[in-house]
């Protein structure tokens, strides 16, 4: 990579507003990524990010910051999703389906009828380049706040990705755990639309969690690896638009892309070589388990049977 | 005394099908009760309600003296899933779930102190599974699994136990485990409510059994419960060795 090039692209302004703005949504995004690949909400992205679609051309028709009209959107969005779900015998993925689409052939309807005062293709495909500072303003707040939230409330959270079950039995709101987590993802869509737009969006929503995932077997680290990632993919992608003269969000998301493939291909435990490696050496890197499997069963055993002999003598 | 779990009346409809009709049943402190019935004969429907987790049309519940909401707000309620309920490939280890079960004893951020630490090993030294508390949870044999369940449970530290199937598909070593801490946990005055198929080990850890279909078809000691003509009319199979094959092997 050429030195100069970098130092001269990163010189202008607009290059160092678009990193700013990319690098925020990435940070947000990533972090978010790596709960909604885990529930299996990624579809629920797709949904929220389509479903702003006509919340910001209202927003532009009303003269409101678009963060107004994309948030309420989202958040309706997912209300109504949920309604469909639970009134419905409809599986959830057909909910989704049917209401993102229609929210967003709606917002494609609307801006047809107002074509002179927003353009489609920057709200679909972003408009990094051209971000103004009220733009800016909104991004770092908005993102600043879902990224408190996000690591504050990371082990609620995960808990309620994995059991919320448990989180309801041990007398956690969980069904507020998950309305906040679908708050976020709104909140989350939000701040991306400014970098990658509406389409683009969803990939920043799945990807890295997903490449962070085929890294580790670990949440704590899940949630260092996949902003680490989206942040090398939004320099490099922003830096590669400029080099290429071509289009900044796309590139940010196939280099996200790029990265899961590498994840697929070389992760050091699920790695698609690695596992051909595996089976070659006779799994050389799984050695471990199966002895201290055996270990653990063992003990279990042993210190079973004195005690169950002594049951029903005690009355409490 | 008053009883540990109390259910009165409890009737649950799923849209047009009656799920539970008309339940009664009590569970003393320190004492263990077998919940015997065949796949959809509410078992699971009986705990989801005692857990607040479906609508009850009739009926009522009462832990501890009171009100269910009561006693899980306060961590008195452990419920142990079934392994198959759990996600295999969620990126946790062994001592981050059992930690999971004193988070309502936290902080909102949910940091751990020392005491909460002190828990974790206590409960994976009582389940055996000290050895394995960093390792993944998919990387688990299924009792073992099942054994981290139990354990979060007695971090937890519940007074009210409620376990579903604890023995479907789970090893020798890890039922013998499992038991053994179950009969521990009723010495110690906990009460215990447990979901099987595995009429054998019934009789040796439950004193008190209920057999369930939809309703209540028998409540004893066990052994009055699990006759020949009573399993005949829970699982409508013949002879309680064709019921136990025909539903608990798999």
């Amino acid at each position: 990579m050429n030195l100069d090039l970098v130092t001269e692209a990163f010189g202008f302004a607009f290059m160092q507003r678009a990193l700013l703005v990319t690098v925020v949504a990435s940070i947000v995004c990533a972090l978010l990524s790596c709960w909604l690949v885990l529930i299996g909400w990624s579809l629920m992205g797709d949904a929220v990010s389509h479903a702003v679609l006509p919340g910001v051309v209202l927003s532009y028709l009303f003269g409101l910051p678009f963060a107004v009209g994309a948030f309420v959107f989202g958040i309706g969005a997912v209300a109504l999703i949920g309604t469909v779900r639970e009134t419905t015998r409809l599986k959830e993925d057909a909910a989704i389906g049917v209401v993102f689409t229609t929210v967003f052939a709606f917002g494609v309807v609307l801006v047809s009828v107002t074509p002179s005062q927003v353009d489609l293709s920057h709200i679909l495909f972003g408009n990094v380049l051209g971000v103004s500072d009220v733009d800016i303003v909104q991004v770092l707040v908005l993102g600043a706040v879902a990224f408190a939230v996000l690591v504050l409330l990371r082990r609620d959270l995960t808990l309620y990705s994995f059991d919320r079950v448990h989180a309801h039995v041990i007398g956690l709101r969980a069904r507020r755990t998950g309305a906040i987590l679908l708050g976020l993802l709104a909140l989350t869509v939000v701040v991306a639309l400014q970098a990658v737009g509406v389409v683009l969006a969803v990939a920043m929503l799945i990807t890295p969690g997903a490449t962070a995932f085929l890294l580790t077997d670990r949440i704590s680290r899940m949630l260092l690896i996949a902003p680490t990632i989206a942040v090398a993919c939004a320099v490099v992608g922003i830096w590669a638009s400029y080099a290429l003269d071509a289009a900044s969000a796309g590139l940010v998301v196939v280099c996200q892309g790029l990265a899961f493939t590498l994840a697929y291909l070389f992760s050091p435990t699920q790695g698609l070589l690695r596992r051909h490696g595996a089976l070659r050496a006779g799994g050389r890197g799984r050695q471990r388990a199966p002895l201290s499997l055996t270990a653990a069963e063992g003990t279990g055993v042993g210190s079973v049977l004195p005690s169950a002999e002594t049951d029903g003598t005690r009355a409490p | 005394m008053t009883p540990a779990l109390q259910v009165r009346g409890l009737t649950v409809r799923y849209r047009e099908v009656l799920a539970l009709d008309d339940v009664h049943l009590a569970v003393a402190p320190g004492e263990a009760c077998g919940l015997v019935g065949m796949n959809g004969s509410g078992k699971s429907t009986l705990f989801r309600a005692v857990l607040g987790l479906v609508p009850t049309s009739r009926g009522d519940v009462e832990v501890l003296g009171g009100s269910p909401q009561h006693a899980r707000a306060r961590g008195e309620v452990g419920y142990v899933p079934q392994t198959d309920d759990v996600d295999r490939d969620f990126p946790v280890s062994v001592a981050d779930v059992v930690l999971m079960g004193r988070y309502h004893l936290m902080g909102w951020r949910r940091r751990p102190r020392a005491a909460d630490h002190a828990a974790v090993e206590a409960a994976l030294d009582r389940v055996r599974l000290t050895e394995l508390a960093g390792r993944q949870i998919g990387r688990l044999s299924g009792g073992q699994r099942q054994r981290v369940l139990l354990a979060r449970a007695l971090a937890q530290q519940a007074r009210v136990l409620l376990l579903d199937e604890p023995f479907t598909g789970v090893d020798a070593a890890s039922e013998a485990a499992v038991s053994s801490v179950l009969r521990e946990l009723v010495a110690d005055g906990c009460s215990v409510l447990l979901s099987t198929h595995d009429l054998a080990t019934l009789p040796d850890l439950c004193e008190r059994s209920v057999l369930l279909h939809r309703r209540v078809l028998a409540e004893g000691p066990t052994a009055q419960v699990l006759t020949p003509e009573n399993l005949a009319l829970a699982f409508g199979l013949g002879t309680p060795g064709s019921a136990r094959r025909g539903t608990g092997a798999r």
